[in-house]
C-alpha cells in the first residue's frame, strides 16, 4: 500500500512539471508583456527596462522558466503587483477561507447525497425514484451563480434573514465559529453544494443500484441475511466508485468556487483570482493557479489510495 | 458544472461492439427509441424553439436590443410594450433575451464541436497507434486534467484578457482531455476485438477500419457525452461573461446580463433572475437529451 502511494506520487512528478509549465506560460499568453501592466503607458524606457532587469523579464524564456521554477520551489511566489504583499502569504489566508467554505458544502453536499441515492436505488415506488432522479438533474444542470443570486433575494433581500455578503460581521477579520459568522456561510455553502449534490446523487443511485443486481445480494437474501446488514455489504461494494466520484468533486468544487465567492464576496481563493485578473496581478493570478492545481492534484492521489485501501480487488502499478 | 468524465478506471466497458454490417439497422432503431421517449422529443422540441428564435430574431418584430432609454428603467414584467419588463439601462429584456440566445448557444456548442474534433482526432490516434503516441499524448492531457476544469477555464481567460474569441479558445482546450480520453478508452477498446482482426486479415486498410469499426463504435459515446458537455460549456461560458472574463458589453448574452442586472435585485428581483431561467432551460435540456441519447444508444458511461 505504501509503495502504490509512493509510485503515484512519483508518477506524479511529470504531471506536475507539465502543470508548472502551462502556470508559468499564463503570464506570457496576457497580451502585451507583463511590464506593460504596472506602468504608464508613459513611463521613460529606462525605467521600463529597469523594471524588466528587475522581474527578469528580459532574460530568454527557458532561463526565465528554471528561474521562476528554483524560487516557487523553496515557497517563494513572488510579491503582488496589486498589494506589493508576498504571494504565498494571501494565497495561504485566501485559501483557509476557501477550504472552510467548502468543507461545510461538501458534508452537506455528500450526507444528502448518500442518503438520496440509496432512498432512490431502494425505493420501491417510482415517485421518490423520480424525485430524487429530478433534484440530481437539476443539480448538474442549474448555473449555480445564478442560483446563489436567487438565494441572496429570496433570503437576504426578501426576508432579511441572512446576510446576502462577507464573511462576517463588518468589524471583524478572520474567521470565528460563533453564530454571526455562521449565518454569513448558509448560503454560499448552499450555493455550493448544488453541483456535488447533483453529481455525487446520481452515481450513489446508479451504483447501489447495480449492486443490488449482483448475485451476492440475492445469495445473501437466500440465506436469510436481514437488510440492514445486507445494505452494509451494499454499500461496502458501491463505495469505491462513489469516492472517486466524491474526490473528484470535492476538488472541482474548491477550483470552481470563483463564481460562488465573487457572488457573495467571500474572501478565498476565487474572490483573489477574480480581483487579480481585473487588476492584471499576474504573479497573484499564477500563484493561486498553481496552489488550487497542486491541492487537486494531491487530493485525486489521496482518494486513488483511499480507493485501493478500501477494494482491494482493483490492484494497480 | 463540472464535467463529469466516465468511470474508465475501473474497466467498466463503454461499447458493446457494434457489428459493422448491422451499423444502418442500429442507427434506425436508435432513431425509432429517440422516436418513442416524449422527454427527448419535448427537449428537442424545447431546444429548436430556442435556436430558431435566436437565429430569427431580426424577423420577429422585437424591439431593438440595444436601445437604451434613461427613463424606461427597470420596468416590471408585463409592462405595455415590454412584456417581460426593461433592464437597468431601459432596453427590453424580451428583445435582449431572445437575442442573447445567439451569443450563449454559441459560445455553448462551437467549444463542444471544436473538442469533439480535436480531442476525437488526438484520442482515436492514442488508442489506434498505441504505444508511445498514446504515452505522449495521453500524459500532455494528464497535465490539463490536474486542474479542476472551472480553474483552467477562468485562469486560462484571465491570462488572455476578455473576449469572445479567448473564451472560446479557453473553453475548447478545457473541453479537449476530458474528449479525448473517452475517444481513446474506446478505440483501445475496439480494437482488441476480432472483427477488427478479421477485417484486416480480409484486406481492409488502417484507414478503412478506422473510419468502419472505430468511428462506428466511438461515435455512439462520444455523442452522448458532448451533449451533456455542451450543457456544461453553456454554464461556463456564462459564467466567464458573469465574471465578466467573456462577452463584452452591450453585447445581450445570458451570463453577462445576469452580472448587469445584479444591481437591481434590491429593485425588481424577479427580472434580475430571467437571464438565468434561460441558461437553466436550456441546460437542462441537454442534459436530458443526453440522458435519451444515453438509453436509445444503450451505451453505458
Amino acid at each position: 500500500m505504501f509503495l502504490y502511494a509512493l509510485r503515484r506520487l512519483i508518477y506524479l512528478v511529470p504531471v506536475a512539471f507539465g502543470v508548472s509549465l502551462l502556470v508559468f506560460a499564463l503570464v506570457h499568453l496576457a497580451p502585451g508583456d507583463p511590464i506593460s501592466a504596472i506602468v504608464p503607458p508613459d513611463a521613460p524606457k529606462e525605467v521600463v527596462d529597469k523594471l524588466k532587469e528587475y522581474y527578469g523579464f528580459d532574460k530568454p524564456l527557458p532561463v526565465q522558466y528554471f528561474r521562476w521554477l528554483g524560487v516557487t520551489l523553496t515557497g517563494d511566489f513572488g510579491t503582488s503587483i496589486g498589494t506589493g504583499r508576498p504571494v504565498a502569504s494571501e494565497v495561504a489566508s485566501a485559501f483557509g477561507n476557501t477550504i472552510i467554505l467548502a468543507i461545510a458544502a461538501t458534508t452537506l453536499a455528500f450526507t444528502l447525497a448518500v442518503i438520496l441515492g440509496t432512498a432512490a436505488a431502494y425505493a420501491k415506488s417510482r415517485i421518490v425514484d423520480r424525485l430524487v432522479t429530478l433534484i440530481s438533474l437539476v443539480g448538474v444542470s442549474v448555473p449555480h451563480f445564478w442560483l446563489a443570486i436567487v438565494l441572496v433575494i429570496i433570503f437576504a433581500v426578501e426576508l432579511g434573514a441572512l446576510p446576502p455578503m462577507g464573511m462576517g460581521p463588518e468589524n471583524s477579520t478572520g474567521w470565528r465559529l460563533d453564530s454571526a459568522h455562521l449565518a454569513h456561510m448558509v448560503l454560499p455553502t448552499i450555493a455550493l453544494s448544488v453541483i456535488p449534490l447533483g453529481v455525487v446523487t446520481r452515481t450513489v443511485r446508479s451504483t447501489i443500484k447495480e449492486t443490488l443486481s449482483m448475485e451476492f445480494v440475492t445469495a445473501l437474501q437466500a440465506k436469510g441475511m436481514s437488510d440492514a446488514k445486507i445494505l452494509r455489504h451494499v454499500l461496502k461494494n458501491a463505495a469505491p466508485t462513489c469516492l472517486a466520484v466524491m474526490g473528484l468533486q470535492a476538488g472541482n468544487l474548491i477550483g470552481g468556487s470563483i463564481l460562488i465567492e465573487t457572488v457573495f464576496a467571500w474572501p478565498g481563493t476565487g474572490f483573489l483570482l477574480n480581483s487579480a485578473i481585473f487588476r492584471r496581478d499576474l504573479p497573484i493570478l499564477q500563484g493561486t493557479t498553481l496552489v488550487l492545481a497542486g491541492f487537486f492534484m494531491l487530493l485525486n492521489l489521496t482518494v486513488d489510495v483511499i480507493q485501493t485501501m478500501v477494494d482491494p480487488r482493483i490492484k494497480r502499478g | 458544472m463540472t464535467i463529469q468524465s466516465p468511470s474508465l478506471e475501473l474497466g467498466t466497458a463503454l461499447v458493446q461492439p457494434i457489428a459493422a454490417a448491422a451499423g444502418r439497422g442500429y442507427w434506425q432503431s436508435v432513431a425509432r427509441r429517440l422516436r418513442r421517449d416524449p422527454v427527448t422529443l419535448v427537449c428537442a422540441g424545447v431546444l429548436i424553439l430556442l435556436v430558431a428564435s435566436a437565429l430569427a430574431a431580426p424577423w420577429l418584430g422585437l424591439a431593438d436590443p440595444y436601445k437604451t432609454s434613461m427613463i424606461r428603467r427597470l420596468y416590471p414584467l408585463g409592462s405595455p410594450g415590454h412584456l417581460l419588463g426593461t433592464d437597468e439601462l431601459g432596453r427590453d429584456m424580451l428583445a435582449r433575451l431572445i437575442y442573447g440566445g445567439r451569443l450563449s448557444l454559441f459560445m455553448g456548442v462551437t467549444p463542444v464541436v471544436c473538442a469533439l474534433l480535436i480531442g476525437g482526432l488526438l484520442g482515436i490516434t492514442a488508442g489506434f497507434v498505441g504505444g508511445k503516441t498514446n504515452m505522449a499524448i495521453m500524459r500532455v492531457m494528464d497535465v490539463f486534467y490536474a486542474f479542476p476544469s472551472v480553474l483552467l477555464a477562468i485562469s486560462l481567460s484571465g491570462a488572455m484578457g476578455a473576449g469572445t474569441e479567448n473564451t472560446l479558445l479557453s473553453l475548447t482546450l478545457v473541453f479537449i482531455p476530458p474528449v479525448c480520453r473517452v475517444s481513446e478508452s474506446v478505440t483501445t477498446q475496439v480494437r482488441g476485438f476480432d472483427f477488427v482482426d478479421a477485417a484486416r486479415a480480409s484486406g481492409a486498410g488502417t484507414l478503412t477500419i478506422v473510419r468502419v469499426h472505430v468511428l462506428g463504435n466511438v461515435l455512439g459515446p462520444i455523442l452522448v457525452y458532448a451533449t451533456s458537455l455542451i450543457s456544461v460549456a453553456i454554464i461556463l461560458a456564462a459564467g466567464l461573461s458573469f465574471l465578466g472574463l467573456g462577452v463584452k458589453p452591450p453585447e445581450p448574452e445570458w451570463g453577462l446580463m445576469l452580472n448587469t442586472l445584479r444591481q437591481a435585485i434590491y429593485v425588481n428581483p424577479v427580472l434580475a433572475a430571467l437571464p438565468g431561467v434561460m441558461i437553466f432551460i436550456t441546460s437542462i435540456c441537454f442534459n436530458l437529451m443526453s440522458d435519451g441519447l444515453r438509453s436509445a444508444m444503450d451505451v453505458k458511461a
